[in-house]
């Protein structure tokens, strides 16, 4: 089966999604990601969206699924990228996603992350 | 089958008809201005008789049946092009009234020996252009309509310009009300403009929005909301006490975003958000 | 009204849906419909594949182009044979979920069009009809 490719940069975890994501596929990257941030001890997650012409209530809950668990599991999550026709629609549907971060790109998020790393109790 | 001698008329007759209806309409002065050539009139009078005597011959004179499909796309299509060249719905209608004439003066040769014929096929022949006429009238309304539509369109999306006050600082200026098509448009344009900038800091100023009630309140919370799921953050400015009081008596949930009483402080508080603020310069003058 | 445009897909795997998204895409963009509507449609018709395939056990999907006067507008048909929805006030409720999903499916997919209903009978299969104008 396909899977989402997680790149390490640093002390972070980039995801790009590039694909019409079927449900499954989503599935796999949430269980995918929650292993990797074990098992690098990554303290933050980039999720480049910028490609996804679409998120409906289902990729709407695994993102903010990933943010909880990612959270847990002691990491930071922004979503970076976000199209504007898919943020209106996304807004419509009645989904905020209230408690995930989000920034205009990977180097906003990436500067996002490292900000809130220094502030953060550690 | 009675009906079909209409269209043998038409059938036979077609050229003549061609050229008597070009002169009835020549007459009529329709080319006297510029709108339209005389080829341009030939071709549209000849494609328009080659498909009425094709309809006519497969499905009679009932005009919204399928036979007359092609006749209709091509008044519609003709009365859409005559109203964007500023033509009146009469005169527009006349392409297809003068073709009367014509007609009559043909049954009336065809059928010299028929009196009872004759009447029928005139009668039948007058039903026929009419309910053409009110097709062609009701298709010019039609394009009317599709321009004011369009006008409307055009003229919201002029409603809504986005300015950009300094870098990464965009300031969205409201005027007037805000229903549902509105916020969509002010949305897609404020967004786009984030795209292109790059900016992270919005200011909406709703100084010139005479009255918020639940539903403008609500629509502003989705533009807030869709801007901070691409990293941006909002701040309403010009919240007068009026309306402070409403957002507070209607329970909006506003708490989470930022206001401001004017656009002034609103920008002042964005460029420190920036690391940048605004002073008197020492030892100056 | 007229309908100028008909087809049909079925709504029988995952990767049905991604096609389903696809399609509604490509129609609403030759509609001439704008970014924003064409991404409503696609999420909309994607919350609705979604239901036919999970709770319906497959169905399929109606495309229709509409004319009415100047207006136009993209018509869409699911249809299941599944259980039905035993309530569909509760079901069109934000918040409403039977495990896939953030309970904003069937309520938020009706935000994002202009027409919206639902005919389900227990037993007898869900039909969903919604159009979006331009």
């Amino acid at each position: 089966m396909d899977r989402i490719p997680i790149l390490k940069m640093g002390a972070f975890l980039l995801v790009t999604i590039q694909v019409d994501m079927h449900d499954r596929l989503a599935m796999a990257l949430q269980d995918d990601l929650s292993n990797k941030i074990v098992e690098t001890g990554a303290r933050g997650v980039l999720i480049d969206i910028s490609s996804l012409e679409m998120v409906d209530s289902f990729i709407g809950r695994m993102i903010a699924n990933i943010a909880s668990v990612a959270r847990v599991l002691d990491a930071e999550t922004v979503v970076v990228g976000m199209r504007p026709a898919v943020a209106i629609t996304l807004v419509e549907l009645g989904l905020s996603l209230h408690g995930v971060r989000t920034a205009l790109d990977v180097e906003r998020g990436m500067e996002l992350l490292e900000t809130a790393l220094a502030d953060g109790p550690r | 089958m009675a009906n079909g001698r209409l269209a043998q008329v038409l059938e036979r007759h077609r050229a003549q008809l061609s050229s008597d209806w070009i002169r009835e309409q020549t007459a009529d002065g329709v080319l006297r201005d510029t709108r339209i050539d005389e080829a341009e009139l030939r071709g549209q009078c000849d494609e328009f008789l080659a498909l009425l005597v094709r309809a006519t011959l497969e499905g009679g004179t009932n005009v919204s049946g399928p036979a007359f499909a092609p006749v209709r796309d091509m008044l519609e299509r003709m009365a859409r092009w005559r109203g964007e060249r500023g033509f009146t719905p009469s005169q527009t209608a006349l392409f297809v009234l003068s073709l009367k004439k014509p007609i009559f003066s043909r049954i009336r040769v065809d059928f010299e020996r028929e009196p009872g014929a004759l009447f029928q096929e005139i009668w039948r022949a007058t039903e026929l252009i009419d309910s053409l006429a009110l097709l062609t009238t009701e298709a010019f309304q039609r394009g009317r309509e599709a321009v004011i539509a369009r006008q409307q369109a055009e003229m919201l999306e002029l409603s809504t310009p986005v300015v950009k006050l300094w870098e990464g600082i965009l300031a969205l200026p409201l005027i007037g009300t805000l229903d549902s098509a509105r916020t969509q448009t002010v949305m897609e344009t404020l967004l786009q403009r984030v795209v292109e900038t790059g900016s992270e800091i919005v200011i909406i100023d709703i100084t010139g929005v005479p009255t918020v009630d639940t539903l403008v309140a609500q629509h502003l919370l989705k533009t807030v909301s869709a801007a901070r799921l691409m990293g941006v953050e909002c701040i309403i400015s010009g919240v007068r006490p009026q309306i402070a009081q409403t957002i507070v008596h209607l329970g909006v949930a506003l708490s989470d975003v930022i206001t401001k009483a004017n656009l002034a402080d609103a920008f002042k508080l964005a460029l420190s958000k920036r690391g940048m603020g605004i002073g008197a310069r020492t030892g100056g003058v | 009204m007229v309908v100028v445009r008909r087809a049909a897909l079925e709504i029988r795997r995952e990767e049905d849906m991604v096609r389903v998204r696809r399609s509604v895409r490509q129609w609403a963009d030759e509609l001439g419909f704008g970014l924003v509507d064409q991404t409503k449609l696609v999420t909309a018709a994607s919350e609705l594949s979604r239901n036919a395939l999970v709770h319906g056990g497959g169905g399929t999907v109606v495309f229709e182009a509409l004319e009415d006067g100047p207006r136009r507008g993209l018509r869409l048909t699911f249809t299941d044979e599944g259980p039905g929805i035993p309530d569909v006030e509760l079901a069109l409720s934000d918040g409403y979920t039977t495990g896939s999903g953030l309970g904003f499916g069937l309520g938020g997919a009706k935000r994002l069009v202009n027409e919206f209903s639902i005919e389900s009978r227990r037993g007898a299969g869900t039909r969903v009809v919604m159009t979006r104008w331009k």
